[in-house]
């Protein structure tokens, strides 16, 4: 193998760094708007992995690709539904907040 | 993938998308956060070109890069209090969460390393878009209406969800 070809170990690599700036920013950041971004780049990851070894493994049955397309599909229904339930929140508690959203504690 | 034009696109497309992607989480203004992210979706857009995805890049772009965005720009408005400065960026679990973080990723760094992947050597068909399409609607039509469905009942539950209140109605119950 020569020493600058791009194998799916590179494509690994960069997913599992996208993946893991995701989960950080989904972990410690406060707004709720933020977290949901995150939890996007988390699923971008995933995507890219998909693409990958679809690429690399079976190029010809798009079987990589036709499961990101769901992931994208699943992905938008995801965010219009999270920003509704934040919206609404909002109207209760005038706050975006995530620390503020204790309703379930007891 | 041994092109020097190729590899060369690679490392300058992952750079960019590391690079927003951090610019994403450490933003302090929200509408900032937004575009780079937007910014981060067009790179990966440009990755998926690289791997002869073109129907997923430019499915990307149009979702992810316009629909999204817009979505997410539009509930940083709604939700946005202009006199209260958001003071604090992050909440107090930074250490924990940095330490799992860097503890999984070399976990996972190190395994991907060591790990030797199949790679058959076929090449993609040029049109993939029609390859897709006829894929969808014969071998994966039953998840393709889940799909259909999935998102209409989100389209409903958004409406429902984020539907004003008026002061004067009358509770449902």
């Amino acid at each position: 193998m020569p020493a600058l070809a791009i194998s799916p170990t590179n494509f690994v690599l960069l997913s599992a760094v996208l993946f893991f700036i995701g989960l950080f920013g989904a972990l410690t950041r406060k707004n709720a708007i933020a977290v949901l971004m995150c939890i996007e780049l988390m699923l971008n990851a995933v995507n890219i992995n998909l693409i990958a070894f679809s690429r690399f493994v079976t190029p010809q049955l798009f079987t990589g690709q036709i499961f990101a397309i769901f992931v994208i599909t699943v992905a938008a229904a995801e965010v219009g539904v999270g920003l509704a339930i934040i919206i609404n929140i909002y109207r209760h508690r005038l706050s975006v907040n995530l620390d503020d959203f204790d309703w379930l504690k007891w | 993938m041994t092109s020097i034009f190729q590899v060369g696109a690679f490392w300058l497309i992952s750079a960019a998308i590391i690079f927003t992607a951090i610019l994403v989480v450490a933003s302090k203004q929200l509408v900032h956060m937004v575009l780079w992210l937007a910014v981060c979706f067009i790179s990966i857009a440009s990755l998926y070109f690289l791997l002869d995805a073109d129907y997923l890049a430019l499915v990307q772009i149009m979702v992810y890069a316009g629909a999204v965005s817009i979505m997410v720009i539009f509930g940083v408005m709604l939700t946005q209090k202009p006199d209260i400065k958001e003071c604090l960026l992050f909440n107090n679990q930074l250490k924990l969460a940095t330490l799992v973080v860097i503890v999984l990723l070399a976990l996972t760094g190190g395994m991907t390393y060591r790990a030797d992947w199949f790679v058959s050597g076929g090449t993609v068909p040029a049109d993939t878009i029609a390859y897709i399409g006829q894929l969808l609607l014969s071998k994966y039509v039953i998840p393709f209406e889940v799909a259909a469905v999935l998102l209409l009942v989100a389209l409903i539950g958004a409406i429902v969800l984020a539907k004003e209140v008026k002061p004067g109605a009358r509770s449902r119950d």
